[in-house]
């Protein structure tokens, strides 16, 4: 995650800003603001429909109800870092995101159906953008250790001496069944 | 105090590779008296470097450098570079091992006259028996701590475990207990006791794990007659006109290219490098490859029958609090072909953290269906499934034809398909540790797929004629008088347990061999 996005979160955060699905230009680049404030997305190099459209595909892919979409938004704050260094990854983002928009009567791809979605989404999902995006949530939403919560992993141990006196053989509902 | 060897000094024995065979073999020389440097591709990472991180470390040690895999198994498809699972660092896979430590049975060492003829399987018996390794096993176990053996008492189980276990016990298995495991389960040989971090697989912080990389190798040094020099990637084995081994070319830390003479040479670097070596060390006298009369030199590779069933239940598990394989059913290991396949399989309690499991519990897949299961991942229990897979010739470690790596050198391809008894063996292992999870409650199976190989094996394998294998009963090969094999690629067939144990049977063996030839100047 950039310092900058950091910042840009906590400052959003702290000051009480919550401007409804904005989009405001700061400098070069492009600010993505949650439609109820909750987070923030200074963007790098992608355009905000390509941004936009990678979140609700990242969440669809890996579709977490208990999650929120701050989770989807960081891996491609990821993904726009990784653009901005590299003008492939940017091209196969931003082509990607619009051969998806084609994909299903031309309708773009945000505004289609959840059903339709699914159905876009199957149709290119053996093209390297589909890959990429794929196997960024897969090592960044699991990754995170503020999602571990949400799926009842406590994550590293040694630091607390281990499970030994933290519930390694804690489990008692086998006598029910 | 660690003992530093010119690299015009002819008199030392070299080994390639610090894991379970490289590292034993380099301390148990070492004890005898013998100068001893072992050249690790990998860099040294001490327990304090270790995290509780699988990314992280599978980042930090794992070996990553260029490699090919074709054939049908599913690895090629999900994991193409990563043909295996393997550790690139001092210590080699001993540093991320699950620590389970199964002696071989009997018959496995006998695999083409008990099974007899399976079509397409290169089977072949072992130039030895059980009888003949079993005083190695004591050792090996003794000095590795293997719980359940010497009276060191086994671990407590953890949850996966209590889970694993009440199923077995209804299905009406008999044999089922928290493993042979060279794990600490009270303080031993300086180290302390198993604190059930779980993390097993990123080097255990704790240090109770057997790991060449805090026992073997620093016990060596200790003797003055051992240097390990780490960062150095061994690239060609060269020899004399007589056809000895007289050193080793490897590249230094710098990335410059050095030759360190040898008396003898040790290969160790698990069964995709080993055999890669031998073959990258092709001359006019061996145009075919150091060893490779047989043309046996990465053939047969085996991986080991392998596969995961993770079971949903409606209450929490929390697998991954504690020892990662503290769990056996053995049940299955037997030789019954009345199952409809020949060789057995262990059944182990297997857990992976959430960063893992989202990355291996079905490669690739995506959606509503796969979330759902991760969604279930605190109620979730697992285990593994590791039984004897066929050798077949075309299963092989061959040099690509153009890929090269950053020496310039070809890279190695992993050619795998499945036997069709290792298609049905798996059907049945997912089929039981379904029926042991179903047995108490659970709601869901799932069937995962192999992981990139843990278990590499029989590339360099033994046999009693020298046109069947590379090497002979002890690891030498029938080629080359002072030229040993030292690792899992010896193994002749697969049998069903995990090999570690076996390949430091093997090692302690050899180095009797070894100091023994050499004082009669045989070698």
């Amino acid at each position: 995650m950039s310092q900058t996005g950091m910042n840009r979160r906590q400052f959003l955060h702290s000051s009480g800003v919550a401007v409804a699905g904005t989009v405001a230009a700061v400098g070069t680049g492009t600010v993505l603001i949650d439609a109820n404030g909750a987070w923030a997305l200074s963007l790098k190099a992608l355009d905000e429909h390509t941004a936009k459209t990678l979140v609700q595909l990242c969440r669809q892919m890996y579709p977490h109800d208990r999650l929120g979409d701050v989770h989807y938004a960081k891996v491609v704050e990821g993904l726009d870092g990784k653009a901005a260094g590299d003008p492939a990854t940017a091209k196969l983002l931003t082509e990607g995101v619009a051969g998806l928009d084609q994909a299903v009567g031309g309708v773009k791809w945000l505004h289609l159906s959840d059903g339709y979605k699914l159905e876009a989404m199957k149709r290119i999902e053996s093209t390297p953008f589909f890959q990429a995006v794929r196997g960024a949530v897969v090592t960044g939403i699991y990754n995170d250790p503020n999602v571990w919560r949400h799926f009842g992993y406590e994550g590293p141990s040694a630091e607390f001496g281990g499970y030994i006196d933290r519930g390694f053989d804690d489990l008692a509902w086998l006598q029910d069944v | 105090m660690a003992a530093k060897y010119d690299l015009n000094d002819d008199k030392v024995v070299v080994i390639i590779g610090s894991g379970a065979g490289g590292g034993t073999l380099g301390n148990e020389l070492a004890q005898k008296g013998i100068d001893v440097v072992i050249l690790e591709a990998g860099g040294r990472h001490e327990i304090e470097d270790f995290a509780n991180d699988e990314w992280g470390m599978f980042g930090a040690i794992s070996w990553l450098d260029r490699r090919t895999t074709s054939g049908s198994w599913r690895v090629a498809r999900d994991f193409a570079g990563l043909p295996a699972w393997i550790v690139k660092a001092v210590g080699g896979s001993t540093v991320h091992w699950a620590g389970a430590s199964l002696r071989l049975q009997e018959h496995e060492f006998k695999a083409k006259s008990v099974y007899g003829d399976v079509p397409g399987a290169n089977l072949l018996d072992w130039p030895l028996t059980l009888k003949e390794l079993e005083p190695y096993y004591e050792k090996a176990e003794d000095k590795m701590g293997v719980t359940g053996t010497h009276d060191i008492p086994r671990l407590p189980g953890n949850n996966n475990y209590k889970v694993m276990a009440a199923g077995a016990k209804r299905l009406g298995y008999k044999e089922f207990h928290t493993g042979n495991m060279a794990i600490n389960s009270a303080p031993r040989d300086g180290r302390g006791s198993c604190q059930q971090i779980g993390f097993c697989f990123q080097g255990c912080k704790s240090g109770a794990k057997w790991s060449t990389l805090y026992t073997e190798i620093p016990k060596g040094e200790a003797t003055g007659k051992l240097e390990v020099r780490a960062n150095a990637q061994a690239l060609q084995i060269q020899h004399d006109d007589k056809g000895k081994v007289t050193g080793v070319l490897y590249a230094d830390k710098d990335g410059k290219q050095q030759v360190q003479k040898a008396r003898v040479v040790c290969v160790a670097g698990n069964s995709i490098e080993s055999p890669r070596l031998l073959l990258n060390s092709a001359s006019s006298m061996f145009p075919d490859g150091l060893a490779n009369s047989s043309g046996q030199v990465g053939k047969n590779y085996m991986r080991h029958m392998t596969g995961s069933v993770y079971a949903i239940f409606d209450k929490p598990v929390n697998m991954y609090r504690g020892t990662t394989m503290a769990g056996i059913i053995k049940d299955e290991g037997r030789f019954d072909p009345a199952r409809g396949f020949v060789g057995g399989y262990e059944m182990e309690t297997l857990s992976l953290g959430l960063p893992f499991m989202a990355a291996f519990l079905d490669p690739g897949a995506w959606g509503r269906d796969f979330a759902s299961a991760m969604d279930g991942y605190e109620n979730m229990a697992g285990m593994w499934l590791v039984g004897e897979d066929m050798p077949q010739e075309g299963n092989s470690v061959t040099l690509h034809a153009s890929e090269k790596d950053q020496y310039g050198l070809p890279v190695p391809n992993v050619q795998f398909d499945d036997h069709a008894n290792d298609l049905a063996m798996r059907s049945h292992a997912y089929k039981q540790g379904s029926a042991v999870y179903q047995a108490v409650g659970a709601t869901r199976v799932i069937e995962t797929p192999p992981y990139p190989s843990t278990h590499n094996l029989g590339t360099n394998r033994m046999s009693a004629k020298d046109k069947d294998g590379v090497v002979n009963k002890w690891g030498q090969t029938h080629d080359v008088k002072n030229l040993f094999i030292s690792d899992g690629s010896q193994f002749t067939t697969g049998a069903a347990e995990n090999p570690t144990l076996t390949i430091v049977t093997l090692a302690i063996r050899q180095a009797e061999h070894i100091a023994d030839g050499m004082a009669k100047k045989d070698i």
